[in-house]
């Protein structure tokens, strides 16, 4: 599984587990399932813990974990199932501030969509990277320069730049 | 009309240098078949029965000569010589290369135009009446609005990955040209009637396809300048609830009716409560930049009548029959608006060759401060011309095979290609659009009939509209036979109503003659001055099944 962030790949350090038994015998960074986030932090462990959701998870269910959490890998089935994208706008919105990864097989055409509805970070399986190579994915990202829509992404919008550009 | 200013000049440009270079990682590989389709779809590029089509957008159906231009030589260089107008006010070739695709994308842009989102699971191409800023019943010129929605949904980076196509109409009038209710959303501006304040009523989930549905108001008034925000709730919804196991179940429609109208009115208010709406809205003063193109062209002060127009008329029948029939009140006066018909007898519904495209470019520029719409009905409109102005206009049109008088009768029929050119068809819409229009053919009977909409598409997804059809005619198959179906009472207007059907599918030979049936049995009922769909709403269906009952047993009328 590759990791591809706004600067290039980067090691993937989580361990997906699917049981409780891993949580004690695995060592390092887990990406545990959402079912077993209540028994993870129970287990407080000292390395980090990431929790993986499927794209049509309420926030509700995430929410109570956020400070127990550093990642939240939001599940993709597949690249045109665009569900994730809303689920990431939400979950920055709800005020989760650790690292939001998109994990399934998306494209790099859609890097730059999901970095501007909050996402930090996407994991690919190994046939997708293997097709698309990391810097296909950084030249998809910078490719068109501006967008118009207001409140996505760190920089400003079309409309703002306009409007700053009236104010001189 | 609107420019670009420098930022949607790049933005186009780079949308075009992103799409070669995504044709290009199709070509080598790094992009397999099944996800290079939605990004050439989104791209307005479809894979047809014999070729590639490429869907140009027409934002709100506006365009000027120079474009118009640019699309003749695109047409020449790049197809057959043609274009086709559509139902939503693009324009489709249906002949180009993909290796060309690029190419023509850059050719759109050096005159401000592109593809993108004419199709594919996103916000499409934003539609608006094309009578906007002309028409006498107008509360606010719609297009401002439709162009910030066209900057809004362009490359919006959380729906591009939609259940489902979207389609948003935008209608500033009291009577609907836009077809709002058919529409995922249609918005028609309207006053507050306490405070008088400009907003919007938001209908939500209207749709045709295999399963029609009339939209639903969820907001009667949305203030003005809360407009993306709002909309961004409700995409929100969309997206994450839309229904993603079955295609046909995937539409916003089949969401507000499975959930109820309530229920949807309820999560988008509360996706609306939790929105930052200052962070996602449009400046004020942006929207005010954008309406200023759309100020009214340098009008010059006239008096309502034109005797020069008036002794033209009286001199020449043909073209006093074209002003009734084709022309539409101006508010300013001394103006008309005139409908430009592309439905001449026995040809194709929205085809336009690239000379008669520069012809009209030409009495545009000439005629109509180098203006020109697209309608829904794959027609075209001179939106300002003098009256002292239109004997030559007229002229000029005929020369270009461009003056039927026909806007609105029995021979305007809308179809879409159908057999001819769909790989979804289930029978051929073109020729039988062709065959009811010779058997209509005379001018002077048309007139006599009165408005008739007929709307034919060639299989249940109802790309020709036919269940809003006065008359609607959809192609089936049976039993390897084309079979088509007749409903009649449709509506696409602020009184939209979905069409019933008549009796049982008949054959290809036997439609020109049941719609001379249908139309018999008008005149025979209608009371004096009624028109086809009044007549329908007021008699009901009985009269017309009791006829084409007799019609299918091969009884004479
Ligand atoms: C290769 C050509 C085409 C294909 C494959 C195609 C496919 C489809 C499909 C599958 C639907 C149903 C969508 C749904 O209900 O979810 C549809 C609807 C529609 N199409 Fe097409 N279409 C084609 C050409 C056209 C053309 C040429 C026009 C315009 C003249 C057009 C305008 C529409 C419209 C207005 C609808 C209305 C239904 C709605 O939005 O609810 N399409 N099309
Ligand atoms: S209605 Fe059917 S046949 Fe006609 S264009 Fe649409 S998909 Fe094709």
């Amino acid at each position: 599984m590759t990791v591809v962030t706004p600067t290039g790949e980067v090691p993937n350090d989580y361990v997906r587990i699917e049981s409780a038994d891993d949580l004690t015998t695995v060592q390092g960074p887990l990406l545990a399932p959402l079912a077993l986030a209540g028994a993870a932090v129970e287990a407080r462990r000292n390395d980090r813990l990431g929790l993986s959701v499927a794209n049509d998870t309420k926030v509700d269910a995430i929410a109570p974990f956020f400070d127990a959490i550093d990642l939240i890998a939001v599940e993709f089935p597949s690249f045109s199932d665009g569900r994730g994208l809303s689920l990431a706008k939400r979950l920055r919105r709800a005020g989760f501030a650790g690292r939001l990864r998109a994990s399934g097989p998306l494209i790099a055409d859609q890097f730059a969509e999901a970095l501007a509805c909050g996402f930090d970070e996407i994991q690919l399986p190994e046939t997708m990277a293997a097709r698309q190579p990391v810097a296909q994915w950084l030249a998809a990202k910078d490719i068109v320069t501006e967008h118009y829509q207001s409140g996505y992404g760190a920089d400003r919008s079309i409309l703002q730049k306009r409007l700053a550009a009236r104010k001189g | 009309m609107y420019r670009y200013d420098e930022f949607d000049e790049r933005f186009v440009r780079e949308r075009v240098q992103q799409f070669r270079t995504q044709v290009e990682r199709r070509l080598d590989g790094s992009l397999s078949d099944d996800e290079f389709k939605p990004l050439r779809l989104k791209n307005g590029l479809y894979l047809q029965l014999h070729a590639y089509m490429l869907r140009i957008a027409v934002p709100y159906g506006t365009l000027n000569g120079k474009q118009l231009r640019q699309l003749a030589l695109i047409g020449e260089r790049y197809d057959k010589g043609y274009g086709h107008f559509t139902t939503r006010q693009n324009l489709q070739f249906n002949w180009p290369q993909l290796k060309d695709v690029p190419d023509i994308l850059d050719l759109l842009a050096d005159v401000e135009m592109h593809c993108i989102q004419t199709s594919g699971n996103c916000i499409r191409n934003v539609t608006a009446d094309q009578f906007a800023g002309i028409a006498k019943d107008e509360v606010e010129d719609p297009r401002p609005t439709a162009e910030l929605l066209r900057q809004w949904s362009s490359l919006h980076p959380e729906f591009a990955w939609l259940p489902r196509k979207f389609k948003i109409a935008v209608t500033g009038a009291e009577h609907d040209r836009a077809a709002i209710k058919v529409h995922d959303i249609g918005l028609k501006v309207r006053r507050h009637p306490d405070t008088g304040a400009t907003g919007y009523q938001v209908v939500v989930g209207g749709g045709l396809g295999r399963t029609p549905m009339i939209g639903k108001v969820i907001r009667d008034f949305l203030p003005k300048d809360e407009l993306l925000a709002y909309l961004e709730a409700v995409m929100r919804v969309y997206n994450a609830e839309g229904r993603r196991d079955n295609k046909y179940k995937a539409r916003v429609k089949i969401l507000v009716h499975e959930i109820g109208t309530e229920e949807f009115v309820r999560r988008v208010e509360a996706e609306y409560a939790q929105l930052d709406g200052p962070t996602v809205n449009a400046p004020e003063s942006e929207v005010a930049r954008i309406a200023r193109y759309f100020a009214p062209p340098a009008y010059e002060a006239l008096p309502e009548d034109s005797a020069v127009l008036d002794a033209a008329r009286r001199a020449d029948p043909a073209l006093d029959a074209f002003v009734a029939q084709n022309g539409f009140a101006h508010r300013q006066p001394g103006y008309l608006a005139l409908t430009i018909s592309l439905k001449p007898v026995g040809g194709v519904p929205g085809d336009m060759t690239s000379e008669q495209m520069r012809a009209f470019a030409d009495i545009a520029e000439r005629y109509s401060f180098d203006e020109l719409r697209v309608t829904h009905a794959q027609n075209l409109v001179l939106p300002h011309v003098r009256k002292d102005d239109v004997p030559r206009v007229f002229e000029a049109l005929k020369a270009a095979g461009l003056a039927t008088a026909n806007s609105g009768l029995v021979t305007d029929i809308i179809a879409c290609p159908g057999m001819d050119y769909c790989a979804l068809a289930t029978a051929r819409s073109i020729p039988i659009a062709q065959e009811i229009a010779k058997s209509f053919a005379d001018e002077r009977r048309q007139a006599e009939i009165g408005p008739l909409q007929i709307k034919i598409s060639g299989c249940i997804n109802a790309c020709g509209h036919h269940h809003v059809g006065h008359i609607g005619i959809l192609g089936l198959e049976k039993s390897g036979k084309e079979n088509y179906q007749i409903t009649l009472g449709g509506d696409a207007t602020e009184a939209a109503a979905l069409g019933e059907r008549l009796g049982p599918g008949i054959d290809a030979e036997a439609v020109p003659g049941a719609i001379e049936t249908i139309v018999g049995t008008y005149l025979k009922v209608r009371t004096d001055g009624e028109a086809f769909i009044d007549t329908v709403r007021r008699a009901g269906l009985d009269p017309f099944k009791a006829s084409f009952d007799a019609y299918v047993a091969g009884e004479p009328a």
